[in-house]
């Protein structure tokens, strides 16, 4: 097995941003994205596949400003939280293929990973569904006293939910150390936000009293810098945060999509949104400050790259998980 | 033991759990006050931390009821009357019921979920429905009916210990029934049913209230030459089919009663489980009585002439003897 994921990042929460960590986190992920692209398009991947190239920063920003022992909760396009929170790429493809090491033993799936020893309390293949779990693991952390943060991660589609407005309510009226993220990527599938969502997202926390902000998705550090505040704010006891992030999806709601989907969206607008690419925009400002050079830079995307191809190789020939564990898992036997 | 209501003693099984483990919390709507009675009392003892009066958003409820358990919590969370469980569905049946195995077993969720269940007093269809088939289905929710104060109470105690999901109903017209209950901590083992009365030729399986029923018609039928086996299954799923089906095998004949309407009830699946496993030792066959497939009527007449009452049970018997 390639590397457990990132390291136990407890003593980068609440400090400033580690460019350089959130870049090598933003690459992991575009990497990860990239073989699940090509495994895809090879027919090698069964089922769903949403990817996150494009919202990289969104899922970086957020985690790097989380401890290591905060919970997430996510959804179906989940891959990029997975693996900022600290999970393994190789276990990660391991379950996209269906191996008795993937993270649920293929029992989950893209939309369905989960680890809980990073915190990362599930992905959801129902849009909105993480939204009152982190809520719960909230509540959970504020009973028992151990100053632990919730986030979920949802798109801009999951704010029409009736749980998100519920959530809110509950976790306001608690003071609930809660963060709510909604990643607003223009698209609630193929139709555009602004056709289905009215108003600002942001507006929808005013009623409850809960502090909202906008923040552009695509710079790191302005996500960081929201959530960090925001669990800070949790942590004192001061309650719910939501932020949300404006970002931009460069692949289809789903790979494969073009055969049903047709052109919904210009190509001017995706070209534009790739300009304004999230790793591009880091890499550019540490190489201003002097933080990178042109070398280290292609030093880090080469290890990068270098860990996503042997994670998949490990994954691949990682054996197939038996069919008899189809059966397993449904009850837990042992008393806690 | 002293003498309590079935509310009661539910109510003290939840106690008894609060007082073990200081992770169990209860949630509700008006959880201090208690509506059905279930939760009464229960703020006086444990205080306001641990006895949450909610806000009417059941279904964020039941999912905060997930991650409360997945983040170290036994949430115990009372939905009041089971048709408002509907609400709930995604969370209950894709969250409640699905993580644990999605995860490949990484996660225990030991959630209760407690409702009063089935058709009382004319409170009409949108709160008289039996729906714990549709539990049943999810796979990953265990669901228990007691049907005496003494079960209510061992097996609220035993739901709350399991490490899994668990739906808990409460006959609505049961609660105000009263029985010998053992006093202090103890436990009704889930998936374990109970031999209510002993009989020679025919097996009655009886749900929830309809173990009344059974006894009842058991009782009339014991003056008329008549042996009847009574078994209360207690916990629907897993359900204890072994029992079941030893009986079976003695009297050679059965009838099961519920609650539910009729298609792809709990009824037809102990029936179904009977003729693949025990067709051998039938000698009838076997019969079901069950609420029909209608919405439950409002009108008192109406609501009785749905009920599985001691008539239609005599008849389902002496038809499996005929
Ligand atoms: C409750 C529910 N409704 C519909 C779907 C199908 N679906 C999956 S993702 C999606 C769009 C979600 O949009 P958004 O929340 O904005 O997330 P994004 O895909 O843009 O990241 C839809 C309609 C679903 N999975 N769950
Ligand atoms: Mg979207």
């Amino acid at each position: 097995m390639v590397s457990r994921g990132m390291a136990d990042r407890a003593a980068g929460a609440g400090t400033e941003l580690d460019h350089l960590e959130a870049l090598r986190v933003m690459i992991r992920i575009r990497e990860f994205e990239e073989m699940c692209r090509r495994l895809f398009a090879r027919g090698r991947l069964p089922g769903f596949v949403h990817l996150y190239i494009g919202q990289e920063a969104v899922a970086a920003g957020a985690c790097l400003a989380l401890r290591a022992d905060d919970q997430i909760t996510s959804n179906h396009r989940g891959h990029g939280h997975v693996i900022a929170k600290g999970g393994d790429p190789a276990r990660m493809f391991a379950e996209l293929l269906g191996k008795a090491d993937g993270y649920c033993g293929g029992k989950g799936g893209s939309m369905h990973i989960v680890d809980f020893p990073s915190g990362m309390l599930g992905t959801n293949g129902i849009v909105g569904g993480g939204i009152p779990i982190a809520t719960g693991a909230a509540f959970a952390n504020q009973h028992l006293g151990n100053s632990r943060v919730a986030l979920s991660f949802f798109g801009d589609g999951a704010t029409n939910q009736g749980v998100f407005f519920e959530s809110l309510n509950l976790a306001a009226l608690w003071k609930l150390p809660v963060i709510f993220l909604a990643e607003n990527n223009q698209y609630t599938e193929w139709t555009r936000t602004e056709d289905l969502t009215v108003g600002e997202i942001t507006q929808r926390a005013a009623p409850f009293g809960v502090p909202a902000r906008q923040v552009d998705g695509n710079d790191v550090t302005a996500v960081h810098e929201a959530v960090r505040e925001a669990a800070g704010r949790a942590r004192s006891g001061d309650g719910p945060s939501l932020i949300e992030c404006v970002t931009y999806r460069w692949h289809g709601h789903n790979e494969g999509e073009e055969a049903f989907a047709g052109r919904y969206r210009p190509q001017s607008e995706i070209e534009e949104w790739k300009a304004r690419d999230p790793i591009a925009a880091l890499e550019s400002r540490l190489l201003d400050d002097g933080v990178a050079n042109a070398a280290s830079l292609d030093a880090i995307h080469a290890s990068e790259r270098g860990l996503i191809e042997a994670a998949y190789e490990w994954a691949s020939a990682a054996p197939a998980a038996p069919v008899e564990d189809a059966l397993t898992d449904v009850f837990s036997p042992a008393r806690p | 033991m002293g003498d309590s209501y079935l509310v009661t003693a539910m109510r003290d099984g939840l106690a008894e759990a609060m007082r073990e483990d200081p992770a169990v919390v209860l949630f509700g709507e008006d959880a201090d006050r208690s509506v059905m009675g279930s939760t009464r009392g229960l703020i006086d003892e444990f205080g306001p931390d641990r006895v949450r009066n909610i806000p009417l958003s059941e279904a964020t409820i039941v999912g905060c009821g997930v991650g409360a358990a997945a983040a170290g919590l036994r949430p115990v969370i009372d939905l009041m009357v089971s048709s408002f469980f509907y609400i709930t569905m995604d969370q209950l049946a894709n969250q409640a019921a699905k993580l644990r195995y999605m995860s490949g077993g990484q996660v225990q969720l030991p959630v209760v979920y407690f409702a009063a269940t089935g058709g009382a007093g004319s409170a009409a269809a949108q709160h008289s429905e039996s729906p714990h088939p549709t539990f049943i289905q999810q796979a990953g929710l265990k669901v228990v009916m007691p049907s005496t104060p003494s079960d209510a109470k061992g097996l609220m105690l035993a739901a709350v210990r399991d490490p899994n999901p668990v739906v808990y109903l409460q006959e609505a017209s049961l609660g105000g029934t009263r029985g010998p209950v053992p006093e202090g901590p103890f436990e009704v083992p889930l998936g374990k049913a109970t031999v209510r009365r002993e009989g020679a030729d025919v097996t009655v399986v009886a749900v929830g209230r309809t173990v009344r029923v059974a006894l009842a018609v058991a009782e009339e039928l014991h003056g008329e030459g008549v042996s009847v086996e009574v078994i209360d299954p207690r916990t629907l799923h897993p359900w204890d089919a072994d029992t079941v089906m030893e009986s079976v095998a003695r009297t050679g004949r059965l009838v099961v009663l519920d609650t539910a309407r009729q298609s792809c009830g709990f009824a037809a699946e102990v029936i179904a489980t009977a003729c693949t496993e025990a067709f051998g030792s039938l000698t009838a066959a076997p019969v079901r009585v069950t609420a029909p497939d209608v919405p439950m009527p409002f009108a008192p007449q109406l609501e009785r002439h749905l009920a599985v009452d001691e008539h239609k049970v005599k008849a389902a018997v002496l038809r499996s003897l005929a």
